[in-house]
């Protein structure tokens, strides 16, 4: 029996209808088209009356086929699916014919555009006819979630998501969790001290009874697929049992090793290979620091045990746990695995390393041109100089200070052509610190755009410039050298038409948010897409802004883009709020578009001749082996077969299998041919 | 006519500095050096202006034409590198190479006007280069004096290395391919801020206030570190920073006396050439300080 269809084309505003004659691609859609029984216009098909029209006529019309002649599938095909369930019509029978994105977007007039958007309809009123119903895949689901990186973003998430009643794991790879944030000294726009606001945050955190840390750890692998993720995290050695110590601090008081840069400090201040790295650290446990410990150095050169070198033992000799001292020389890497079923990473972003690019501003030579980070650390009153505002070359309070704007940002001749979108706010605000720290000193900005949009930014900003009296330049700093004590800044003030030189005693470079170092290799360690520039990639940035492009991993905070904290805390409650629907059942539904290798009667078993093209080509991982096997156990031949948790319905491997034996759901050779078939080409 | 198996360098002396010329004992060093320790230099049959200054902001196609006929001009002699000793030269050179390769139109344009074809890939280097790539061992070997406590300010000012992209020669910001020559004479060489400050340049004529500004913080830099002489290797840097020493003294109160020496002319001391073969005796500041530390 052939199919009922009916067609309803949407004007989308003008948008479609301003190229497109609709009203003659409803009249051609059902000419010579007996399987058309029913056509019409509306001008927003996805509205409420619009999902109504369809609703109504295919119950009146009593369709079993429906083409709606809209915008991208990507967009609406969701939506009248559902508008056709809620008709009582199996949805895998709605198929959409794109007029907008591939149509009137692209046509400048309208004979060429509704000509086009006449085939169009047709090829898929020729799919429809041979859709078949489909049903929603059930997947199990581990009702668990893994946070990756302990940073404010995954704080966030992990309390949300622990907070509802669901385990969370969390892995950091640093001693601490904290992340950048914990690093700051006020934040912005309400200067409330940045430790104040997260150090709770932090030992909430580590109360949670649904909250299993793993710090000083990394992620070995992920595999599976979404509801049911296998991980393996690396415990690094940390040399301290975290069970036995109590954090007394009598083993880093002891160590010898005082001289080491402190990565919280941003090498401003130091500390000791056996360490904890900030005094509100969670936990608040140290760790060895194996590059640096002389016993471990030693070790290493005499190729011996750790605990076989003499040459230092103090931190294991002041430990006054016993009879079994919490710390342990010979620990090794452990490997742990978890099983999940959603994943957040929230493993933040790099602040740039100032030597790599900058050489006319010194590349690092001068001591007293420091980072953003590295002013934060200045003037945070757990920082090394405890607050007060030190240069770093001889100590000397700063009289003249510049902040020199969009260092690595928006200079797309140093490669990095994005704006880091935090340093116009953090900018006035370290302003605003100097100020109120050293009353007598002026500070200097030099500028491109002053961009702070966002809720009491722009009166941020002019509070710096107006009350505090920050004198704020537009232009860009040509070169920074050493004359004697100061630094002379060169610049250029666009808005005068003048070149300014300024002697100052202290510069500091706002410089960008940067991807992770090894954000690309993790990427695809999760297989997740990303960007030119390494941040990860969100699906959608409108719709879908914190789902990555696997399924059940979601985003959060700095590493899918520059971000400051409230944005920050916004897009890791999404996130949570994305794992937490996942996590609200048992089982889960997916889309039936998926990938299948067919499986027939003995002796053939399935025509796949096991060549697993179809595996090398799978984005996903989704295609395994599988043995068919004989009554006595031997193996007949190995055949590939679709992992339906992990398939994404790309078709890759369909249109690689050599012996046509992969068949995507909803989009069968039939079907294609069909819609190919059906246009007439000149 | 072909030269095969040439160890000789097609050498490309520019306005600036052939016989004659407002810089000529830059010229007269580089070959007086080079008769010494190599490699062989031919002059380029010929040659023409690189089409540097007016020609450069006037007419693009004719800076490159006349740029072009050069290199063509070495290529059809067979040279398979030309010096060109002075920046502004080497600089023009290399970007209107890049120019025609870049652009289909431009070299046929350009080998329509020079007749010649256009598509030589002769490779230009400047005066450091030669040394660093040829004579580093040549001048360990055959260097006959060392100074005493010769301090020398390494400047490069900004043809030499900019634009980076074309010319990629050494750091842009750090350079340090002439201290290494300059420690190869025997003399120490002192760090200093400003070597690669822009001294003026063309600017000496149209507005000597912004190049008496220019050349003070160099000299002053200079002065600070306790250099004893700056080393150049550019006739426009060697010119401002020689000539103008008296005028700065008056414009800003503080009376300089460094002489400026080229980089040639510092490795002909230390090959015990004689200084007046080398050209010393016509620089504005007496070089004579710089002269006796070889003794």
């Amino acid at each position: 029996m052939s199919k009922k269809i009916g067609v309803f084309v949407c004007h989308c505003g003008t948008n479609i209808s301003a190229t497109v004659d609709v009203e003659k691609v409803a009249e051609e859609a059902k000419k010579n088209n007996p399987g058309v029984s029913y056509t019409t216009t509306y001008k927003y098909m996805c509205s409420d009356p619009g999902q109504k029209l369809l609703r109504d006529k295919i119950k009146e019309e009593g369709l079993d086929g429906v083409v709606v002649a809209a915008c991208s599938p990507k967009m609406h095909e969701h939506t009248f699916r559902n508008a056709s369930k809620k008709a009582g019509m199996n949805p895998y029978h709605v198929e959409i014919s794109n007029l907008r994105e591939q149509c009137s977007w692209v046509h400048p007039d309208k004979p060429t555009g509704t000509e086009k958007s006449v085939d169009l309809v047709r090829m898929m009123t020729e799919k429809t006819r041979k859709d078949k119903s489909l049903n929603p895949i059930k997947v199990p689901v581990t009702r668990k979630a893994l946070v990756i990186g302990g940073g404010i973003a995954g704080i966030q998430a992990a309390l949300d998501i622990a907070d509802a009643g669901h385990e969370v794991i969390m892995v950091e790879r640093e001693p601490s969790i904290g992340g950048h944030m914990a690093q700051l000294s006020e934040t912005f726009p309400t200067l409330d001290c940045s430790q104040c606001i997260m150090t709770p945050k932090m030992v909430e955190l580590a109360q949670h009874e649904n909250i299993k840390l793993y710090t000083w750890s990394e992620i070995e692998s992920v595999d599976g697929y979404i509801g049911n993720f296998d991980i393996k995290i690396r415990m690094k050695a940390r040399s301290v049992d975290l069970d036995l110590c109590t954090g007394c601090s009598s083993c880093w008081q002891v160590c010898p090793c005082k001289k080491i840069k402190s990565e919280f400090d941003m090498e401003l201040g130091n500390r000791t290979a056996i360490y904890v790295p900030f005094p509100q650290a969670i936990p608040s446990k140290p760790v060895i620091d194996r590059e640096n410990c002389i016993l471990m150095k030693d070790a290493r050169k005499r190729n011996i045990k750790p605990n076989d070198s003499k040459v230092c033992r103090k931190c294991l000799d002041s430990c006054p746990i016993a009879p079994v001292k919490a710390i342990d020389y010979n620990q090794v890497d452990e490997i742990v695995s978890e099983k999940v079923g959603a994943i957040i990473v929230a493993t933040g972003y790099k602040e740039l390393d100032d030597t790599s690019m900058y050489g006319e501003y010194g590349a690092g030579k001068y001591k007293d041109v420091i980072t953003g980070l590295q002013f934060e650390r200045l003037a945070s009153a757990s920082g090394p100089t405890e607050g007060e505002i030190q240069r770093p070359s001889d100590g000397k309070v700063p009289e003249i200070i510049v902040f020199i704007q969009c260092v690595g940002s928006r200079d797309p001749a140093k490669g990095c052509s994005y704006c880091s979108k935090t340093c116009c706010m953090y900018t006035a605000k370290h302003t605003m610190l100097y100020k109120h720290k050293v009353h007598d000193g002026h500070a200097f900005v030099f500028y491109i755009d002053i961009r702070c949009a966002g809720k009491d930014y722009e009166e941020f900003s002019m509070r710096a410039i107006e009350e505090e009296g920050a004198t704020y330049l537009r232009g860009r700093v040509s070169r920074i050298y050493k004359k004697g004590e100061k630094l002379v800044v060169l610049g250029a003030d666009t808005l005068t038409g003048s070149v300014v030189e300024i002697e100052a005693d202290m510069v500091v470079l706002a410089s960008a948010m940067k991807a992770q170092d090894d954000a690309e290799k993790f990427a695809q360690k999760l297989s997740i897409q990303y960007n030119k520039d390494k941040f990860l990639s969100e699906i959608h940035p409108k719709l879908k802004p914190v789902e990555s492009s696997s399924a059940g991993i979601f985003l959060a905070g700095a590493c899918q883009g520059p971000k400051d904290i409230p944005e920050t805390v916004a897009q890791a409650g999404a996130a949570a709020s994305k794992v937490l629907a996942l996590l609200s059942a048992d089982e889960l539904e997916r889309e039936p578009v998926v990938a299948k290798v067919d499986r027939l009667p003995a002796p053939i078993f399935s025509t796949c001749i096991g060549c697993f093209y179809c595996q090398r080509v799978c984005p996903y991982g989704a295609i395994e082996e599988e043995d068919i096997k004989a009554r006595d156990g031997s193996t007949i031949k190995t055949v590939a077969k679709v992992n339906v948790g992990l398939c994404q319905g790309c078709g890759l491997c369909a249109a690689t299998c050599r012996s046509k034996s992969v068949e995507l759901a909803g989009f069968n050779d039939e079907q294609v041919f069909a819609e190919i078939n059906s246009v007439e080409f000149n | 006519m072909q030269i095969e198996e040439r160890k000789k360098i097609g050498y490309y002396p520019g306005c600036a500095i052939t016989m004659g010329s407002s810089s000529e004992e830059y010229g007269t060093s580089v070959l007086r050096v080079s008769e010494e320790i190599g490699p062989e230099l031919e002059e380029i049959h010929d040659w023409n202006c690189c089409g540097a200054s007016s020609a450069h902001a006037t007419n693009h196609k004719l800076s490159t034409a006349l740029s072009i006929r050069n290199i063509s001009l070495a290529e059809q002699s067979g040279y398979k590198e030309i010096l060109a000793p002075c920046p502004m030269c080497s600089q023009r050179l290399i970007i209107s190479q890049k120019d025609v390769a870049d652009d289909e139109e431009l070299k046929k344009d350009v080998a329509d006007a020079i007749k010649m074809p256009c598509d030589g890939d002769v490779k230009i280097i400047n005066y450091l280069e030669l040394i660093k790539n040829y004579c580093m061992d040549e001048i360990a070997e055959k260097k006959k004096k060392t100074p005493k406590d010769l301090k020398i300010a390494s400047y490069y000012g900004c043809l030499l290395l900019r634009p980076p992209k074309v010319l990629k020669f050494d750091d842009p910001e750090n350079p340090t391919s002439m201290e290494e020559i300059v420690k190869a004479t025997g003399a120490t060489s002192v760090d200093w801020e400003l070597k690669t400050n822009c001294c003026g340049g063309g600017f000496t004529l149209s507005r000597p206030d912004v190049v008496l500004k220019l050349t003070n913080d160099i000299l002053e830099c200079a002065a600070d570190v306790g250099a004893d002489a700056i080393a150049v290797a550019c006739p426009m840097c060697h010119a401002n920073l020689d000539m103008r020493q008296k005028k700065i003294g008056k414009e800003y109160n503080r009376k300089f006396d460094i002489p400026i020496v080229y980089i040639s002319e510092l490795i002909g001391l230390a090959l015990d050439l004689g200084p007046i073969s080398l050209g010393l005796n016509k620089h504005f500041i007496d070089t004579e300080s710089v002269v006796n530390a070889f003794a």
